[in-house]
């Protein structure tokens, strides 16, 4: 299948350049130029939209195996590719977990056959995530993952932490670390803080989250291991950070669209669906999240992508399970939230939502030029919408968003040189 | 005579015209709560359910005589004795009872928004009876009903309430309402038990137990578990009492007219000494008998004031 795009105003994390074509055939982008004279079996007019590389999430759950009834690999790429992303690396807290080659090859054929977009895995990091014993890092690599992480769980023991830092840099794959001292977290459900007090919830101190981020900051600077730290929510944690890539520590990180958009004010009246794990916190800790984005500190956005159904988070508050649907919300949100406001430049952002995830993952994605893999988006970053819950292909819809207005519909997806999503324009 | 709300979940969202009407209206109740007779007719053919998932026996019992002292069934349901041990959910149970005729829902829950949860998605009334560490409206209401069956009026009355501050939804729903009221409120607690922000619900959160209770009207103290000492939020019950409990030597000062209270159970000689408890300052009788009275008033009010 060839496709020519006509017109298109290219983004990549290099710039922009406008009014050129794009002509893509078996897999690859063959040739962008102005004027491009090409045939082809679909010819898409871009004008006054913009084309993107194929969106990058290193952190989301397709609760398959196991979850089946939260999202499958189908279902979870069907969401990516609606919200623009073309290559996602899911977390591997699934049931089984995924701490074993079986498992990963489970993902990784499933994939091939159902999945429109490109599936990763990532490895757990101990058996069982149980924080104890190393799982089969190298086996798994072997067998298609592209990073290992506890997810969901930290690994809370240090001298652990400090072995699988070097245990998987012998098989340079990225370490992705999910920061929460379990200790100083106790029994919380939210952010520990007015809000909580004002609730009656038990609080979740940010101190949980950044005292890990330090520690794992001195482990990867003590190892000389690359460390990466996922879904950063909180001041402490992008001050330490900032530290310590001043420093030279080769430390990234990434934080999540909800984290710089809600604070811990979503949870009045005990939504469950403002319920995540970090947890939203403070004013204060968006506008350093903010500030991180902005000046470099935080590395990438991704989603963290975690769907529920509706029957789990119909429950008291202390009784949800945490996270939020995100693939098709953080594409709109990030532009609305930090290009509107100028808090990032446009290709900034794109680096942020491509380039730069594929390079923490070693992958190579996230740039649209001649000979490279024909994943991209073109988007429209011009019109207002509202976004529905209802619409959203993912199969779960715990979202916080609902109603809210933003701009960046995704209007098509090109992975693998195939259209694999596109809107309906009413 | 109604609330303006299905339901009582909690003082941080009633208006001060509601809690007025409660107040009032409890003032009635009282009469037939200390009376010979306690016998009306006001909830004839209503059902009320207590629904407690947490251990209790005064709310328990307060609600089921508020109940029938006016003449509505009341049936008691024990999470030990629900389906809720079966896997059953919270909406489900409530579904289930509301199914089967009750009118009122009156909940006990160790999960704080759990009430909230419940009145969200049955159309009968639900009471709080205390959730988690959140709310606890009904004893506030007694509380206040007390304090202004003492002073006349909660206008311009200084509270201070001293103890685990963290763990008490006697002290967030005290602190929402006597705001509401018009009543200003001091906070003493070791500072291990002060959750973060609790000055900005209303309140002055003083460094010492003298700073707080001086010039009060009232001073209420709550209950500490001596679990507690178990999550290093205190050391021990010897010095708990030293350092926040009440007793003569630090209470002989105040003013003449200042009355003790306690939501109960009290753990005599820790959060107060036995003198106080049983001295002339107390009212922690009182405030029993009037949380029949309160709870009458917002059952009748609930069913929408009709009579006799």
């Amino acid at each position: 299948m060839s496709i020519l795009i006509k017109n298109a105003t290219v983004v990549n994390g290099s710039g922009i350049v406008n009014g050129v074509d794009i002509y893509i055939e078996n897999r690859k982008i063959k040739e962008i130029k102005k004027n491009l004279q090409a045939e082809a079996d679909r010819v898409i007019d871009a004008t006054g939209l913009y084309v993107l590389p194929g969106l990058v999430d290193a952190h989301c759950h397709l609760r398959d195996p196991g979850f089946e009834y939260k999202e499958d690999i189908a279902s979870g790429s069907r969401s990516a590719a609606k919200g623009g992303f073309t290559s996602i690396a899911c977390m591997p807290n699934t049931n089984p977990v995924a701490d074993n080659p079986a498992v990963v090859t489970y993902i990784i054929e499933k994939a091939r056959k159902e999945a429109l977009v490109n599936v990763y895995p990532i490895g757990a990091i101990t058996k069982g995530q149980k924080g104890e014993e190393l799982a089969e890092i190298g086996s798994m690599k072997e067998a298609g993952i592209v990073a290992v992480s506890d997810d969901g769980r930290p690994v809370m023991k240090s001298s652990v932490m400090k072995k699988a830092l070097i245990y998987a840099g012998q098989f340079n794959l990225p370490v992705i670390s999910h920061c929460e001292d379990l200790d100083l977290a106790e029994e919380g459900s939210m952010n520990e803080g007015f809000m909580s007090t004002k609730l009656g919830l038990r609080g979740i101190p940010s101190a949980a989250e950044s005292a890990m981020v330090a520690r794992d900051v001195i482990l990867s600077r003590y190892t000389g291991i690359p460390v990466h730290i996922a879904h950063v929510s909180t001041k402490e944690s992008v001050e330490i950070i900032r530290n310590a890539k001043k420093n030279g520590i080769k430390v990234t990180c990434e934080s999540c669209p909800h984290y710089f958009t809600l604070t811990e004010e979503a949870c009045e009246d005990y939504d469950t669906n403002a319920k995540m794990n970090p947890p939203l916190r403070t004013r204060e800790d968006v506008e350093a999240i903010i500030e991180g984005l902005k000046d470099g500190t935080i590395d990438i956005i991704a989603t963290d992508h975690a769907p529920h159904h509706s029957d789990e988070k119909n429950v008291e508050f202390e009784n949800a399970p945490n996270g939020i649907v995100g693939f098709e919300t953080a594409l709109p949100l990030s532009f609305t939230r930090l290009v509107e406001t100028k808090v990032l430049t446009l290709p900034e952002l794109v680096d942020k939502l491509s380039a730069k995830p594929a390079k923490i993952l070693n992958l190579k994605k996230g740039l649209i030029d001649i000979n490279e893999d024909a994943d991209l988006i073109i988007v429209d970053f011009d019109t207002e919408y509202t976004i529905d819950v209802s619409k959203f292909a993912s199969k779960s819809k715990n979202s916080p968003f609902n109603g809210y207005k933003v701009k960046g519909m995704n209007m098509m997806t090109i992975a693998g040189g195939k259209i694999v999503y596109e809107a309906c324009r009413d | 005579m109604k609330l303006a709300t299905k339901d009582v979940l909690g003082l941080e969202h009633m208006t001060p015209e509601d809690i007025e009407l409660i107040l009032n209206t409890a003032r009635d109740m009282k009469t037939i709560v200390t009376g010979r007779m306690k016998r009306v007719n006001y909830l004839q053919g209503r059902t009320v359910i207590t629904l407690f998932f947490e251990n209790s026996t005064r709310t328990r019992v307060s609600f089921e005589l508020a109940a029938k002292y006016m003449g509505a069934q009341t049936v008691n349901v024990s999470v030990a004795s629900s389906s809720v041990a079966k896997g059953e959910t919270l909406i489900d149970t409530g579904r289930t009872l509301e199914a089967m005729g009750a009118d009122i829902i009156v909940i006990r829950h160790s999960q704080a928004g759990a009430p909230h949860l419940l009145a969200k998605n049955i159309n009968a009334s639900v009471i709080n009876a205390g959730d988690g560490i959140h709310e606890h409206p009904t004893q506030a209401l007694l509380d206040m009903y007390t304090m202004r069956e003492y002073f006349g009026t909660l206008k311009g009355l200084k509270v201070a309430i001293i103890g685990d501050i963290y763990h008490s939804r006697v002290a967030r729903s005290n602190i929402f309402g006597l705001n509401k009221m018009g009543a200003s409120v001091k906070l003493y607690a070791p500072a291990t038990l002060v959750p973060p922000g609790i000055e900005k619900l209303g309140a002055k959160l003083c460094s010492s137990i003298e700073e707080a209770i001086s010039g009060c009207d009232v001073v209420m103290s709550l209950r500490i578990q001596l679990e507690r000492q178990k999550k290093a939020l205190f050391p021990s019950a010897s010095e708990y009492s030293r350092f926040f409990g009440l007793s003569p030597e630090k209470t002989e000062h105040l003013s003449e007219n200042m009355i003790l209270m306690h939501p109960g159970p009290v753990n005599r000689g820790l959060e107060m000494t036995s003198s106080l408890i049983d001295g002339e300052k107390s009212v922690v009788n009182r405030q029993v008998t009037n949380g029949v009275a309160v709870r009458m008033a917002l059952l009748y009010l609930l069913t929408g004031g009709q009579n006799q």
